[in-house]
């Protein structure tokens, strides 16, 4: 076990993208034959490339009863292709020291291939190879089932993820955005060949398709190779896209019990999509409530001040559909009731008052000023490029973004915290040891 | 650590275990007359600069009962000094777009914060002043305790991973301070006093302990006359004690079972090895490749591709300690599978590096991996700057510059040299996890 334990002081704004006050993006947009929406950033400084693609082939198409069959395609994609079997595939990614991962989230599905530059084009054939002719093979779709079961079974040994996942169950009840991305253990089991085929062909096409490409490549350049190498895939059949209409679940508490010397609390209700015109005034909104580590309020009254907890955060999560609030944190079990009172308080103190200048300036600093900062890396700026086109923000966003901060207002602040912040709606999660925590309605 | 938001331990790890930094360091070494050394590495490609000090002291340097000090101090960093107030650090960071955290390790403190060229100063000028005039303010003393007690709940108690490595390592170390945790023992962390505290800033905290590591957008002279004036006056302080305690040698295995509410079976195997002054270091990062680095590597193909045993496997060579320290294999068992029949195949295949060499295309491998993640690891100026800093914390940075002709110079004979020697069952701590149900409400 490595000895440093380290994580970021990101203040995760999933959706909030960093923004380029000094531009060093130069993105460039366009549209391939086959559909794929083409966005790159040229960046000479190191020899490699890194390409993100984003594919709407995310659990959201899973039919009811089927739950699993997006995550369990998407695992399945390196495992076999017509022309090369799993192991050949990763001894060819092994050699040239390159990087190929899949994963699968509730609206899209990821394929990211980080290589050098001198080794492109062995990493782009294979690419098109996973993308159009991957084969599902039985004896892979039960290895990799086991594995997800596996994963399942991980994600129950960790209380924070429990309470995750309880939250978004009984917040989109009987909505696949309340689902686990894996499925159960019985979804699991009626999976077959045929259905992920099916899926495969359905949903795996260039026309729902955005390809972010970062690294030591033109515009020009890649386009070609991409239009060279993806020749095989063409556009599928038209899909009838109706979102699932998701309206948030009741105020509820629910209890976990675990033996664990913690309970983990996650508290919050619906959201806004990120499509909202709210969406920046809310972001101030939670950076001051919750959202602005060390900065926030939340940190200032649990932690600072009472010593409750090591972590404690609010988020509104906007994603293109739905949307939700929630304040997480950790505590002994025994000040439980305790934290959740004086979240509950913060809630309620920024929906009365209005915020300070000074907090709302600190806060449209922050945002505006780290903007260009959090793009680092290949990685971050390719994530962000095709963030930038699945919401339909324009590749104009970086320079607008400190308009769209700048102008929200201390009423605004307000606004947002009355109609957004609803204390009536809450759903509480508790994973904890119950009879140490003894939570009260 | 301060805080920890989002970012899993293994993610990090596998960014801090890709070797950093280009072939022909562009690093330049300052040494100011109070013995701060400063290391400035210009990288343009970002508008970010990353600032760390790094303090020579950590775990390594606490003594019996008293686990867990430099990561208190670190935590207490924050509480201000005479200028800047109580937790105002972060804020004035933020509030500047800036980034900023602290993290303890077993050898090292290091503080940093990621700012524009414009802002970096405002950094430079904060750490300056907090190396030499830190108030350690006793009203925020015992707040602080209750939060590292729950940051120890959190990451370690409530973690069966987490407590596995713990006293797995409290009995792989016998006599070197390697066998406390950085975090410290519950009953120590309570039982710290703030002059405790005031001791270990005293003894540790002066320029003549520490170094300067800044990577990205700024201009050598600029930063270096920047950091001149800030941090020259600090006075140089006295030679802190060395740590001159050495493990002695293990004859015959040590095991531990740890059993607790959890999911998966775990194992940990450690074999004792020296750090990346022993010319042996090179031979050593090759072979856990070989044994562990991509889905094509032993473990993975044997374990967790064929036979199905373990959810994840993984070997990791720790070269970057002061001292002596541990090449690891890690397995996550599969539901319902033994945990001895994943140590006795792990064994078979350590076993057979240690008795046939490894064929000539397999090292090659290994060594385009290790290329290949050297040059992705230089996409990231903090990536950049946390490997100076392990590598001139360890030994010197310059030893950077020498690491891929290193790797390019193993012959598969020393793959298989250090192998035997290193491997050795008499010289193993084995760790394993034993879930346990309890009855859930």
């Amino acid at each position: 076990m490595k000895k440093i334990v380290f994580a970021v002081l990101a203040v995760a704004f999933a959706l909030s993208l960093p923004a380029v006050s000094e531009t060093r993006l130069t993105p460039e947009r366009s549209v391939l034959e086959n559909g794929v929406v083409l966005l790159t950033s040229e960046q000479r400084a190191l020899p490699m490339v890194m390409l993100h693609f984003l594919i709407q082939a995310g659990s959201r198409y899973d039919a009811e009863g089927r739950e699993g069959l997006a995550n369990l395609t998407s695992r399945l994609l390196t495992y076999g292709t017509r022309d090369k079997t799993a192991l050949q595939i990763s001894e060819i990614l092994d050699f040239i020291g390159a990087s190929l991962s899949t994963s699968c989230g509730q609206d899209v599905a990821t394929v990211s291939l980080t290589v050098l530059k001198k080794d492109l084009d062995t990493g782009l054939n294979l690419l098109a190879e996973v993308l159009t002719a991957s084969v599902f093979s039985p004896e892979e779709i039960e290895r990799q089932k086991q594995s997800v079961i596996a994963s399942i079974r991980a994600k129950d040994e960790d209380p924070g993820q429990v309470a995750q996942i309880k939250f978004s169950e009984a917040l989109f009840p009987r909505s696949p955005y309340g689902r686990q991305v894996e499925g159960s253990e019985d979804s699991l089991k009626r999976a077959d060949r045929a259905q992920l085929l099916e899926f495969y062909e359905r949903f795996y096409r260039p026309e729902r398709t955005i390809l972010a490409v970062v690294g030591d490549i033109s515009h020009q350049e890649i386009a070609q190779k991409l239009t060279q190498a993806f020749r095989p895939w063409k556009k599928g059949a038209a899909i009838k896209d109706s979102p699932p209409v998701s309206p948030p679940g009741p105020a509820n508490i629910i209890r976990v019990n675990k033996t664990i010397t913690q309970a983990n609390i996650t508290m919050g209700h619906g959201g806004v999509r990120r499509s909202d015109p709210d969406y920046y005034a809310i972001q101030v909104m939670n950076y001051i409530l919750g959202g602005g580590g060390f900065s926030s309020r939340l940190m200032d009254s649990v932690r600072n001040e009472r010593g409750l907890a090591y972590s404690v955060s609010s988020h509104f999560s906007a994603e293109k559909y739905v949307g939700s609030f929630a304040v997480t944190m950790q505590t002994k079990n025994e000040t439980a009731q305790e934290a959740i009172r004086i979240a509950k308080e913060e809630i309620q103190r920024i929906r009365q008052e209005k915020v300070k200048d000074q907090e709302l300036q600190d806060a449209q600093d922050y945002l505006i000023g780290s903007f260009p900062l959090r793009l680092d890396t290949n990685r971050a700026v390719a994530n962000f490029l095709s963030l930038v086109e699945f919401y339909g923000l324009g590749l104009g966003y970086p320079e607008q973004y400190p308009e769209l901060i700048r102008r929200v207002s201390q009423e605004d602040v307000l606004r947002v915290a009355k109609k957004y912040l609803q204390p009536e709606k809450l759903i509480v999660v508790v994973v904890a040891d119950q009879k140490k925590a003894q939570i009260q309605k | 650590m301060r805080l920890l938001l989002g970012l899993s331990f293994f993610a990090f790890q596998l960014l801090l275990s890709a070797p950093l930094l280009a072939q022909t360091s562009r690093v330049q070494e300052f040494v100011l007359d109070n013995g701060l050394k400063v290391l400035l590495l210009e990288d343009h490609k970002s508008p970010a600069v990353t600032f760390q000090v790094w303090y020579r002291v950590g775990s390594r340097n606490e003594e019996d009962g008293k686990s867990g000090l430099s990561h208190f101090l670190e935590h207490m960093m924050f509480k201000g000094t005479n200028k800047v107030g109580p937790e105002e650090y972060s804020r004035i960071i933020a509030k500047n777009g800036g980034r900023s955290n602290a993290f303890t390790t077993q050898d090292v403190t290091v503080y940093f914060a990621t700012m524009s060229r414009e802002k970096i100063g405002i950094e430079i000028d904060m750490e300056a002043d907090r190396m030499a005039n830190a108030l350690l303010n006793g009203k925020y003393f015992e707040p602080e305790k209750k939060v590292i007690m729950e940051e120890r709940r959190l990451r370690t108690e409530d973690n069966p991973v987490s407590s596995l490595a713990e006293v797995t390592a409290a009995m792989a170390f016998t006599v070197h301070p390697y066998r406390r945790p950085v975090v410290g023992w519950m009953q120590d962390v309570e039982s710290l006093t703030r002059e405790d505290l005031r001791r270990h800033y005293q003894t540790y905290y002066a320029p003549n302990n520490a170094f300067i590591v800044v990577v990205g957008d700024f201009a050598t002279e600029e930063i270096l006359a920047k950091i001149k004036a800030a941090f020259g006056p600090v006075p140089r302080g006295p030679m802190p004690p060395k740590v001159k305690i050495e493990e002695p040698p293990q004859s015959g295995e040590r095991r531990i079972i740890l059993k607790k509410e959890a999911e998966l079976p775990f194992l940990l195997i450690d074999y004792h090895v020296p750090n990346l002054n022993s010319p042996d270091s090179f031979a050593l990062d090759l072979l856990s490749v070989v044994l562990a680095g991509g889905r094509s590597s032993r473990l993975y193909q044997d374990l967790v591709y064929h036979k199905r045993i373990a959810q994840s496997v993984d070997a990791d060579y720790d070269g970057l300690s002061m001292d002596p320290s541990v090449f690891s294999v890690t397995a996550q068992v599969m539901p319902e599978k033994d945990p001895l029949e994943v140590e006795k195949a792990i064994y078979d295949l350590l076993e057979r590096v240690k008795s046939e060499p490894v064929n000539e295309r397999e090292l090659e491998k290994a060594k385009n991996q290790i290329e290949a993640a050297f040059v992705f690891g230089q996409d990231s100026v903090f990536g950049q700057a946390m490997r100076t800093g392990q590598y001139e914390a360890t030994a010197r940075w310059q030893l950077l510059d020498s690491y891929l002709a290193g790797i390019r110079k193993v012959t598969t004979a020393d793959i298989l040299r250090v192998a035997k020697k290193y491997l050795d069952p008499d010289q193993r701590t084995v760790g394993v996890l034993m879930p346990i149900k309890e009855q859930n409400q």
